[in-house]
């Protein structure tokens, strides 16, 4: 490859670095929600490792490699942070830290916060040391968003909140939330929205638990009762949170689409698990010649969404992107992910159906489960082709 | 490399899509049609082909080429079939061109290398026997005869095979019906004694021929590349070709697509644009992306064979693989959404379907190339 001679010394320090600081169990797969770092002031490590590896990683600033180092990032370029991804799958490293904060607010908040939020919020969010909880939907507003009905109204230098949010993930946990709130109750539905941040601990905030069909409950409901959250809280211009709201969930769809990406290098790809299960057979080929149609069929999708994420970021960096691709990495990568995922409970025949036992079984089955929400969260599939119908297809109006 | 286009390729894919839309829209493949050309094609859309440096585009410049290589070949092959251009630049400049150049001896480079930059010549492969492409499957026999060989077999599927000034011939030296070994490549010359070629017509309106050898002599001089071993570059050629017809695929669904939004924007049904619709929304949104996915698996297949990266046999087959699959919806959602007008013979879009369906088929379809994918990752 045609690498400059700084990057490839870049890459050569950063292997070194990586082999002797990245604790091996923290190079073994992630394969249940507690392999998982998420950070916050409650947070409990799963192990010493879990804990020494976010504290070096945050140390450099890797946690956010391509924030800048005011506000606790590496300041890597694009092409750094592209090695250091390279040579974390390398050497299977689990991400340090994952959060809300790091996919989603931090970057919204990049864009639009003042210079006080940014320094306030965004060094907290690298190191880990803040949850971060997303207060989008409402009982009346999931797809159709913006004719969410939770209240804000000005009283001196508080808003007061008043209100329900629903599916707030880990709202249970988080320390702080992002919050869309309406405050200007007659405006146009799109222009009577804000965009604020409070304490989770703020008195009249309360959380209750929903129980998902993968057993576990990573998400409640919220309610605000008179909740008094600072004016300074309020990211960019009252009455102009729509236009951050869609920022944010351009970053979280990417995301959620890039789930599937790691498909052509680095990760024990499909076609590696059906061997293990399935065997070989004489003329080398699985030996369950429908299946091994769909896992053939599955890999070449993909390899290929693989090659579109990196044609994206290369499209991009040269300036020559299309522009709001976000949408058709939401809905193909997450699409692709749940046929995985139906492809992986195939493999696995009635070994997958396990649910409760030792040695993490139903472990699968869970992710299984899970994966079905991928093209619900952060906007349905219908909805990104919706968008991508209008946007990029100039399509007319329903 | 960056999977995206450098400024120079972006210029050659202008220059591509304002020549082929000029000199050979669909309109000039309806007139060659129905005017039964005998050629099938425009000899002077060729020459002028040579002139703007198409025709050598993939050849090195040391044999009078362009020597750009596979990103621009794929990019003038892409403005084909965006205008369902006839010409033999497949043939001649990609197949033939590539298994001269890696496999031709100095003199046989520089007999023909020039001339088909030149747009002087066809030069057409009669390699596949099998109606399902299958490369090793040669029952052509070459028998050692004088300083030569004797050839016997039949071709039934050579593009361009009756306007070809040269055939490349694959034939069995040894070994048994299907196996890689044994296979030797031979430049043969149409008017030989022996040699009898018939047109067939094809539903895209292609050129292809039925090239039957009878006993045709040939002699040493003729070997292109080492005898029994021509399976190999015979491969390398076949994933140039496979490459360049993804990106042929990539501009039909890319045209056929266009046309299709286009409708759905203008046409009106129930008092309003048939492209307000969700139910065609969503499908078309959903090709949106499929169409992404084909232009990367395309410009990736095409650059690993510039980069001669060790796995561009397999992005080959996973843009072959792809993109045919992607053509074939493309094509088929436009006749739908165009209702009965799509399925007449005055509009464009079937000729667009028929192209995707025989592209499609052509040097293996979806089914082939994911076997092949597969067997080369070893499951
Ligand atoms: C695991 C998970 C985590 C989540 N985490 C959060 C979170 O942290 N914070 C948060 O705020 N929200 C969160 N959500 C909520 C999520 O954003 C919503 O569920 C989603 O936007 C859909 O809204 P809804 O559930 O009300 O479904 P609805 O909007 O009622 O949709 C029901 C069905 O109707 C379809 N539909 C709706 N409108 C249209 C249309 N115009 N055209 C075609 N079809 C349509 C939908 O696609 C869907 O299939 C989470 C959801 C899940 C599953």
């Amino acid at each position: 490859m045609d690498e400059t001679a700084a990057l490839a010394e870049f890459r050569a320090e950063t292997r070194a670095w990586l082999e002797a600081n990245c604790p091996e169990e923290m190079r073994q797969p992630v394969r249940s929600d507690s392999d998982i770092c998420w950070g916050g002031r409650r947070f409990v490590f799963s192990s010493p490792a879990q804990k020494l590896w976010l504290e070096r990683m945050a140390t450099r600033g890797w946690t956010v490699p391509e924030w800048p180092r005011a506000y606790g990032g590496g300041g890597l370029s694009k092409e750094e942070a592209r090695v250091l991804a390279q040579e974390m799958r390398r050497i299977r490293a689990r991400p340090p830290l994952s959060s809300f904060g790091i996919w989603m607010l931090g970057p919204a908040l990049l864009r639009y916060g003042s210079e006080a939020q940014k320094a306030e919020h965004l060094p907290k969010i690298a190191r880990g040391e803040i949850r971060w909880c997303q207060g989008y939907s409402e009982p009346g507003a999931g797809s159709d968003l913006a004719s969410l009905r939770t209240s804000a109204v000005l009283e001196g230098d508080h808003f007061i909140v008043n209100g329900q949010k629903v599916w707030t993930s880990y709202a249970d946990r988080a320390d702080w939330i992002f919050c869309l709130v309406r405050t200007e109750p007659d405006a146009p539905k799109h222009l009577g929205i804000s965009f604020l941040l409070f304490d989770m601990e703020s008195p009249g905030v309360s959380t209750a638990p929903i129980r998902l069909i993968s057993g576990s409950s990573p998400f409640c409901q919220t309610f605000f009762d008179n909740v008094r959250v600072p004016r300074a809280n309020l990211v960019g211009e009252r009455g102009r949170g729509w236009e951050i709201a869609k920022y944010l969930l351009t970053h979280e769809r990417e995301m959620i689409g890039g789930m599937d990406s790691g498909a052509a290098e680095g990760r024990d790809g499909l076609a590696q698990v059906a061997k293990r299960a399935l065997g070989l057979g004489e003329d080398g080929r699985l030996p369950d010649s429908m299946l091994r149609t769909d896992v053939i069929r599955q890999e070449i999708d993909s390899w290929a969404f693989a090659l579109t994420m990196e044609r994206v970021k290369d499209e991009a960096k040269a300036g020559q992107g299309v522009g709001a691709l976000s949408s058709m990495l939401k809905y193909y990568g997450t699409e692709l992910n749940k046929r995985r995922m139906e492809l992986m409970m195939s493999l696995q025949g009635t070994e997958g159906l396990l649910w409760e036992g030792e040695d993490r079984e139903g472990d699968l089955a869970r992710a299984w489960l899970r994966s079905r929400a991928n093209s619900i969260e952060g906007g349905t599939s219908e909805v990104q082709l919706n968008i991508i119908a209008k946007t990029m297809l100039r399509l007319p109006a329903a | 490399m960056a999977l995206v286009l450098t400024d120079d390729e972006r210029m050659i894919r202008d220059s591509a899509e304002g020549f082929f839309a000029e000199h050979a829209p669909v309109a000039e493949l309806r007139r060659l049609r129905d005017s039964r050309d005998p050629h099938g094609f425009d000899r002077a859309l060729w020459a002028r082909m040579a002139e703007m440096g198409f025709a050598g585009v993939a050849i090195p410049e040391a044999h009078g080429g362009a020597g750009l290589g596979m990103v621009a070949a794929g990019l003038i092959q892409e403005a084909i079939g965006r205008n369902l251009s006839l010409t033999p630049f497949l043939s001649t400049s990609i197949l033939s061109a590539t298994l001269l150049a890696k496999g031709g001896t100095a003199e046989q480079k520089a007999a023909l290398l020039p001339r088909i930059a030149a747009a002087e010549i066809v030069v057409a492969l009669a390699a596949d026997e099998a109606p399902r492409h299958a490369p090793a499957h040669i029952g052509t026999r070459a028998h050692a005869s004088g300083n030569g060989f004797r050839l016997t077999g039949t071709k039934p599927f050579v593009l361009d095979g009756h306007v070809a000034d040269r055939l490349i011939v694959a034939a069995r030296t040894s070994g048994a019906d299907s196996e890689p070994a044994g296979i030797t490549l031979f430049l043969v010359d149409p008017k030989a004694e022996g040699v009898r070629v018939e047109r067939r017509s094809l539903v895209d309106s292609r050129n292809a021929a039925r090239v039957t050898l009878e006993g045709v002599q040939v002699d040493g001089a003729d070997v292109l590349g080492a005898v029994g071993e021509g399976f190999a570059l015979l491969e390398a050629a076949l994933d140039a070709g496979r490459a360049c017809l993804a990106a042929e695929m990539l501009g039909v669904a890319d045209r056929s697509f266009a046309l299709t939004t286009e409708y759905l924007r203008t046409r009106e049904q129930f008092g309003r644009p048939i492209g307000s619709f969700q139910a065609l929304q969503h499908r078309a949104a959903h090709l949106f992306c499929e169409l992404e996915l084909a232009k990367s698996v395309t410009l990736k297949a095409l650059r690993a064979l510039d980069e001669g990266d060790s796995r561009s046999a397999i992005f080959a087959s996973l843009a072959k693989a792809k993109v045919g699959e992607v053509a074939r919806l493309a094509t088929n959602e436009a006749v739908q959404m165009h209702g009965g007008i799509g399925m007449t013979d005055d509009a464009d879009i079937g000729f667009y379907m028929k192209r995707a369906r025989a592209a499609a088929e052509t040097f293996g379809d979806s089914a082939f190339h994911g076997d092949r994918i597969a067997c080369l990752m070893r499951y």
